[in-house]
């Protein structure tokens, strides 16, 4: 009968372990829905305009990181030089998808600060990022040989979260 | 500095105009639709923000997404499931019904009865002790009346 | 040198808390008056110390001495005087500050006021508020203290989040404070008299007006808040269920419990252990509540100042305070014997009927805002949970609670016949269903909604229409005798009719301004006009002017009813070059039964179109003139009760 004067205190002594958990998680790390799903369908068109861009058929055949980005964008300058270092390890390609710019000030970005991308599609209207589930950039990905996303990160890219998260990962799957 | 990045990224614009007159469709039977599911779905980069409310520039191309969809005939739901398959239930301002929620959505009413029968309970027994409890005797009633006024 | 006068202060504060504690505390356990006395004076030396710190920190800010980071930080020098002022609390370090004050003003008016409070349970409540003012010290000078400088001080601040330089914002703070921090003195009541093992009607009696005083200061804190957000954030909504929002819901439903249900321990003496769980309910829940914007585990557009330290320090208070209190609760509250046995139909089977659902309530909105901390925790799965949850769960809890406050108040103590009291009544629901059916007729109701909520509406306010009716005995006794009754009602029984109404007139506002809202969103060219629920409006256009920290972009619209003119609107948009932000502000022409709301939005090109979002909002003004009624009441109970003594028959009127 006394057990019931208990009742408050063991209720709060999960709130407080739930409270404990929860300091150190991240609220605004979202999960994508669409990991181990096949990269979305879409097509974009590269710096020139032309037809050479980004399409869903580019990721077959080996590892790839994407990395949506912007010359808007403060924080890509962040994560540039890793990507840059990436590119000359050339452990994985790179794609880049220039996100709601202009195609000749992404071009005037990268001629500065060099270019890591093996292929880019240039999303004006951000309608291919909404594919991607992408809610600002930078945002990386990482897709399998076979076209299947396997990661990814919101966020500046780096060194801890490439040692981290995806080059585990990378092992995993690029043979 | 990680705090500070994401700061960054995540620019909040918080006085938000939200939805324009410009995107808005001809139909009004059809934008009415498409305002109900803004308000059903949250913005990503705002936090605690309906797309229908917020300013930033995702919830925009959201909101004309939404209207092209359901000008293509989509059903609201169609649309939701949409936006959902992109980035996830946790869009959904009103979070489904499944078994991770089931405890979420059948909480308030498993309160609210087992609060009633504690209740009920509780209200039983004090029946019973007014039916067992005696009137006070003449001295009893002067020794309360005692004590009342020492109170005051 | 002031701001290290400040810190010192702070420093100093903290023994004085520390002594206020551990005297308090002991003389409570030895039932010792003597050590019991001690603490007066120490309660009153924490005031001073944190006064002098205060008011230390609100120089800095005054002068803007950018030497104080919190001043750096959170201020500029071409702030206006009274932001400079408000930003003392506008920012994290500043507003603890304020927290810890207003608990030692709370310690100090315990002194003041409750001198004929029985010494050991003076000294126990004392020494519970010391310890809390102890643990919150710690709190500030370890991972937050306001006075740090910085060297070399900057040539001025970094501004002010602009969406804060408001009126109705600057003292939102301070009234929520003043409410969350009045529940920890009925808490710390609630835990002197578990100590003491004495929870009786005089306890009751003595805790009731600090009860009153937190309730009333979180109704209006709350009201401000709801305020600010309906005019400044530009869409007319009042309330969005953010976790910020429902924090300070959260003591208010327990609070309100609470309220009901210490009159019933006073009265009765029954509900003793309910009562102090309710106490130590409310004041955990306005801690949780702290806690929750303080530490960043939920993601909101309040929480600014997150950061994982402060938030494992607050968490570590939470956990001694509240897990504390409720180990006492459990180890001693199975000792309170209860009294007073009743019948389920009786004032306190009502009283307990809205425990019930105002406990739920809170469970609900508690259940739905930690729900996706609880989810992302057990599982890592990530949901929202938002305003359709709230709604959904939380409106039809509320619904029946009206209708139970229309007939509550009419049931005799102990042992009630429902049947007089529903005979009596269904004049209210009759009249009721008129006013909610003329209201409905009125304006564009078609909801059965709408008319639902109107109806509770109504039908709360005549029933407490009703009952100060049957009280007086107007019409059947001379108009004479029942004038000398008004005089002579209880100011508990005036301040529950006027808070009581209060509600109804909330609720009204609520549903009309939800229900029957009018919008138009569109893109306007000066002098273009539109028709909105029956006012014709003209735009003008827009010109730039200069505001003493911002530049804006002011419109003016001419509304007409009927073809003369009523009004002038100019909504603007400020931009604030420091801070690099920009604000919308609205422009409300009121009736006093409904809003026509104006706000512009930018101007896609330089000569092309502005936006313009225009409101019709029925009855929205009702919702605040409710929620200060509804403060009022509480301030008219409390007033009352220091005069004098109320009769005794009308204590036990047979209405």
């Amino acid at each position: 009968m006394r057990a019931k004067f208990f009742l408050p205190l063991v209720l709060f002594a999960g709130l407080v372990a739930v409270f404990l958990f929860g300091l150190r998680l991240d609220p605004s790390r979202v999960p994508s829905p669409l990991l181990d799903r096949p990269v979305p369908a879409f097509a974009l068109p590269d710096l020139e305009g032309g037809e050479d861009g980004l399409k869903t058929a580019d990721f077959l055949g080996g590892p790839t990181l994407v990395n949506f980005f912007a010359s808007w964008c403060l924080p890509c300058l962040v994560e540039h030089p890793l990507l840059l270092r990436l590119g000359h390890e050339g452990r994985v390609r790179i794609f880049g998808v220039a996100y709601k710019d202009k195609p000749e000030d992404t071009a005037r970005w990268l001629a500065e600060r060099g270019n890591p991308y093996d292929r880019i599609g240039v999303d004006r209207t951000g309608r291919a990022a909404i594919e991607w589930g992408v809610y600002g950039v930078p945002e990386s990905y990482l897709v399998d040989g076979e076209g299947r996303i396997r990661w990814k990160h919101v966020g500046v890219l780096t060194p801890e979260v490439w040692e981290e998260d995806f080059l585990p990962r990378l092992e995993g799957v690029g043979k | 500095m990680k705090g500070f990045i994401v700061a960054l990224f995540l620019v909040l614009v918080w006085p938000a105009f939200a939805i324009g007159p410009d995107e808005m469709l001809e139909d009004p039977a059809l934008e009415a639709r498409a305002r109900e599911i803004g308000k059903e779905l949250r913005c990503l980069v705002c936090q605690n923000q309906s797309i229908d409310d917020s300013d930033a520039e995702l919830a925009r191309d959201l909101r004309v997404l939404i209207r092209e969809r359901l000008k293509r005939g989509d059903t609201n739901a169609e649309a939701i499931a949409f936006v959902v398959a992109r980035y996830g239930d946790y869009v959904l301002l009103r979070p489904p019904v499944k078994p991770s929620t089931y405890l979420l959505w059948l909480g308030p009413l498993l309160i609210l009865l087992a609060g009633g029968f504690g209740l009920g309970l509780y209200l039983r027994r004090r029946k019973q002790a007014a039916l067992e409890v005696q009137a006070l005797s003449p001295e009893e009633e002067r020794r309360i009346q005692n004590i009342l006024d020492r109170h005051r | 040198m002031i701001p290290e006068i400040g810190h010192y202060a702070l420093v100093l504060a903290l023994f004085a808390a520390g002594t206020q504690a551990i005297l308090g505390l002991f003389g409570t356990a030895r039932k010792d008056a003597y050590w019991a006395l001690a603490t007066g004076p120490t309660a009153s030396t924490l005031f001073l110390f944190l006064a002098i710190a205060f008011l230390a920190l609100t120089h800095a800010f005054v002068v803007s001495d950018f030497s104080v980071w919190t001043v750096a930080n959170y201020s500029h020098s071409a702030k206006p005087l009274l932001y400079k002022l408000t930003g003392v609390w506008g920012n994290h370090e500043g507003s603890m500050l304020l927290w810890v004050f207003i608990l030692a003003i709370y310690g100090q008016a315990i002194v003041s006021f409750g001198k004929k409070l029985p010494p050991v349970l003076r000294a126990g409540a004392l020494g519970v508020l010391g310890l809390l003012a102890a643990g919150f010290l710690l709190f500030i000078l370890f991972t937050s203290n306001p006075f740090l400088r910085l060297d070399p001080a900057p040539q001025d601040g970094r501004g002010f989040n602009p969406l804060l330089q408001d009126p109705g914002l600057a003292f939102h703070p301070p009234f929520l404070y003043l409410g969350y921090v009045g529940f920890a003195a009925a808490f710390a009541f609630a835990i002197a008299g578990l100590l003491e093992g004495k929870i009786d009607g005089a306890w009751a009696r003595r805790v009731r007006p600090w009860v009153l005083v937190a309730w009333s200061f979180l109704t209006i804190g709350i009201g401000l808040g709801s305020w600010w957000a309906y005019y400044e954030l530009g869409w007319g909504g009042f309330w969005f269920w953010d976790p910020v929002e429902n924090a300070s819901l959260l003591p208010w439903l327990a609070g309100t419990a609470l309220l009901h249900s210490i009159g019933v321990v006073e009265k009765r003496g029954a509900l003793k252990s309910w009562v102090v769980l309710l106490a130590i309910l409310a004041f955990s829940l306005s801690l949780i509540g702290t806690f929750l914007v303080r530490s960043g585990v939920l993601v909101s557009v309040h929480a600014f100042a997150t950061d994982p330290a402060r938030g494992v320090f607050i968490l570590g208070l939470l956990a001694v305070a509240i897990g504390g209190s409720l180990a006492l609760f459990a180890w001693r509250a199975p000792k309170l014997k209860a009294e007073g046995s009743f019948a389920p139909i009786s004032r306190e089977g009502g009283l307990l009927l809205n425990n019930l659902l105002l406990v739920t309530a809170a469970a609900s909105v508690f259940l739905g805002t930690l729900y996706p901390l609880l989810l992302d925790t057990l599982s890592g799965e990530k949901v929202s949970v938002g305003p359709p949850f709230f709604n959904a769960t939380v409106l039809p809890l509320l619904m029946p609670l009206l209708l139970a406050m229309g007939i509550g108040p009419f049931l005799p103590w102990k042992k009630a016949d429902a049947m007089p009291v529903l005979r009596r009544l269904w004049i209210a629901g009759i009249v009721a269903l008129a006013a909610a059916g003329a209201a409905a007729a009125l304006g564009s109701g078609k909801s059965p909604l709408a008319l639902l909520g109107l109806w509770l509406a109504a039908w709360l306010f005549a029933g407490t229409f009703f009952l100060v009716l049957e009280r007086l005995r107007l019409f059947r006794l001379p108009w004479k005798e029942s004038f000398r009754r008004l005089r002579g009602l209880p100011a508990d029984f005036l301040g529950m009719a006027i808070a009581h109404g209060g509600i109804a007139v909330l609720a009204a506002g609520v549903t009309a301004a939800t229900l029957w809202q009018t919008e138009k969103i569109l893109a306007m060219t000066p002098g273009e006009s539109v028709t909105i629920a029956g006012y014709d409006l003209r735009f003008e256009g827009v010109e730039l002017v200069a505001g003493p920290n911002y530049e804006a972009e002011r419109a003016t619209f001419h509304a007409e009813k009927n073809g003369k003119p009523v009004a002038t609107l100019t909504p603007e948009r400020r931009y604030y070059p420091i801070e690099r932000q920009w604000t919308t502000e609205a422009a409300i022409y009121t009736t006093g039964f409904a809003d026509l709301y104006t706000v512009i939005g930018e101007q896609a090109r330089a000569d092309g179109p502005r936006t313009v979002r225009l409101y019709h909002n029925p009855l929205a003004p009702w919702i605040w003139i409710g929620a200060l009624l509804a403060a009022l009441g509480g301030g008219v109970s409390l007033v009352g009760r220091g005069r004098g003594r109320r009769p005794p028959k009308a204590a036990r009127g047979k209405a």
